[in-house]
């Protein structure tokens, strides 16, 4: 498969990517590029092979339940651009 | 034409952790806006998410509680928007391998049991709060519950009426709240449902296109927001309308659903394998442990009182509609069936009387606890747990209805007084001199002096008025202030206008 210009667009709008034609262009290019790759990739039978979700086989060790992070917000908000009675300001956003 | 409902939830419940699915920041609710907003929930550049043991275990109670597949190998995706209140840009949750897959619920309705199957159960990350009053046109952005852990458990569209889907609402929440892993204050969002609605001509099979209503946080906006959508998909589908599959929110204010987003602006989330999270591993030790934790179950506990205490499936199911409801109302039966043994020890080669009055005290007690304490606990606005008056005293108030002491209503009167604050049972019949008269010779007394004052009503019953016999027994009942065991007055009262 291959990828068309609007499905690009598509992908850049969704990762919030303002693309110029040309650079449209060149992006679907390189992503065309990936799925041969991909295409080449699944030649290969995989019958009764389990998808794998991480490519080692070793499983995520678990954290008590204990509370250890103190509250830090006057640093963490010398950093933001706008805070007010403890908020982080943002430009509006109504869905 | 007639319509069918069609009727699935999606309900996402807080676990019960003190620290957050990914990072050690609290999760208590109501701090200062983003005091509980550590670096892993603000998304700085670097760090990194380790899973909390906790939330794990919650949901494998949850999974074991209904009979669900557990997957021992379950895997974390990211689900990928844009949002002010999701700093990653990504919300952590499963996808392809939830951790809990494929159970059941049981629900009542009416008389009928009905088992909603429930689809899958999986963890994921809540996200943080947008506050769109006025920040000089700006959004303020409250991290504090970012992070916060959630089982989202998704049913089948089992359900076929807004009854039903409060039913099953109520089922879930009850057994949440029962094992211990979500609080279910739906105030504080604890618990909250979004429902799939769709209706379809009465025996079509393919179902038709559904509306999703978000986010209700009380049952009664559950039934409502359902009604009116049903209402409206109807109204529009015999107005020759087709239904478009969209997200909508309930006013609450309006009882009416309105449009948020239609299926062409959904999102596309482009979910994968968060590759900062490996798979997760329930390893059969864990998996028993949980288990082992489990106490014994709303469903378990109705099937034992209808069974072993006789009770109707209504009675044990009102009963174990809450575990504090269940667990006072066993220790009012236990310890009344102990009292009861003390007092009136069983002959000898009687044992098998033992279930019989096992069953006595059984429903003496849900009668006392359904009727007289709901009652008061609904009229005060209290919680079992508040209760004025604890498990032991109205067992001690139930045994002197049971060994005569009291009629049902000076029981009735004493409850009021205990509930007062005037101590317990026994020291308010003692000091009201409340005690049920029972010797008859001291009722033979009243009941002449009744009747030698009431010549008139003697002779109209002796003339066949079966209604004077009536007034004759209340003007006993008043002469002894309510104290003459009724039963004995009236045989006595028979004996004697016979005689």
């Amino acid at each position: 498969m291959s990828l068309s210009p609007e499905d690009i667009q598509r992908i850049a709008r969704l990762a919030r990517i303002r693309l110029t034609e040309a650079e449209a262009a060149q992006t679907g290019a390189q992503l065309n590029g990936i799925f041969r790759l991909i295409e080449q990739m699944q030649a290969v039978d995989t019958t009764g092979v389990a998808p794998m979700a991480h490519a080692q086989e070793v499983y995520q060790r678990l954290r008590a339940d204990a509370v250890t992070e103190p509250n830090r917000r006057e640093l963490f908000q010398a950093i933001a651009p706008q805070t007010e009675a403890g908020l982080y300001l943002v430009p509006k956003v109504i869905e | 034409m007639q319509w069918e409902t069609v009727i699935g939830l999606e309900v996402h419940t807080q676990l019960t952790t003190r620290s957050k699915i990914f990072s050690g920041a609290s999760t208590a609710f109501g701090a200062e806006p983003n005091t509980q907003a550590c670096a892993v929930d603000l998304a700085l550049p670097g760090v990194l998410p380790v899973l909390n043991r906790g939330a794990v275990e919650r949901a494998i109670k949850f999974g074991l509680a209904i009979g669900a597949k557990l997957n021992r190998i379950n895997v974390f995706a990211r689900k990928n928007y844009f949002y002010p209140d999701l700093p990653k840009g990504y919300q952590i949750s499963q996808y392809e391998l939830p951790i809990v897959e494929a159970g059941e619920l049981p629900i009542q309705v009416g008389d009928a049991t009905k088992v909603i199957r429930i689809t899958r159960a999986h963890l994921e990350e809540d996200a943080g709060k947008s506050l769109h009053e006025d920040f000089h046109g700006m959004t303020g952005i409250d991290l504090n519950r970012a992070g916060t852990p959630l089982l989202e458990i998704v049913s089948e569209p089992d359900m076929r009426s807004a009854k039903e889907a409060v039913a099953y609402a109520k089922a879930l929440h009850n057994l949440v709240t029962w094992i211990g892993i979500c609080d279910g204050n739906m105030q504080e969002g604890s618990f909250r449902v979004d429902a799939n609605v769709s209706v379809r001509p009465v025996g079509q099979q393919a179902f038709g296109t559904r509306r999703e209503i978000k986010n209700l946080n009380s049952f009664r906006f559950l039934e409502q927001a359902i009604d009116y959508e049903v209402r409206w998909q109807i109204e529009q589908l015999e107005d020759g309308h087709t239904i478009q599959q969209a997200t909508v929110l309930f006013d609450p204010d309006t009882g009416e659903t309105r449009m948020m987003r239609t299926k062409e602006e959904a999102h596309d989330y482009r979910y994968f394998p968060d590759p900062d999270l490996l798979p997760v591993r329930l390893d059969d030790d864990l998996i028993a442990q949980m288990q082992a934790e489990l106490p014994e179950l709303p469903q378990a506990k109705q099937a034992r009182y209808q069974a072993d205490w006789g009770l109707s499936a209504y009675d044990a199911g009102t009963l174990t509609g809450a575990r504090a409801l269940a667990e006072y109302f066993e220790t009012v039966v236990e310890t009344l069936t102990k009292a009861t043994l003390t007092r009136n020890p069983l002959p000898e080669g009687e044992a098998d009387k033992a279930a019989a009055r096992l069953r006595e005290s059984a429903k003496l007690a849900a009668n006392w606890v359904m009727g007289e304490l709901s009652g008061t606990l609904n009229r005060d606005g209290l919680d079992i747990a508040d209760s004025r008056i604890g498990p032991a005293s109205l067992a001690a108030l139930l045994g002197r209805i049971q060994d005569g002491t009291l009629s049902g209503k000076l029981a009735k009167e004493v409850f009021a007084a205990m509930w007062a604050g005037e101590g317990e049972a026994d020291a308010i019949i003692e000091a009201r001199g409340l005690k049920q008269l029972s010797d008859s010779g001291e009722i033979e007394k009243i009941i002449d002096a009744v009747l030698a004052a009431n010549a008139k009503s003697v002779e109209e019953f002796r003339a066949g008025k079966d209604k004077a016999f009536n007034a004759l027994v209340g003007q006993v009942m008043k002469a002894s202030q309510g104290r003459a065991n009724p039963a004995q007055v009236n045989a006595l009262l028979k004996k004697k206008l016979a005689g």
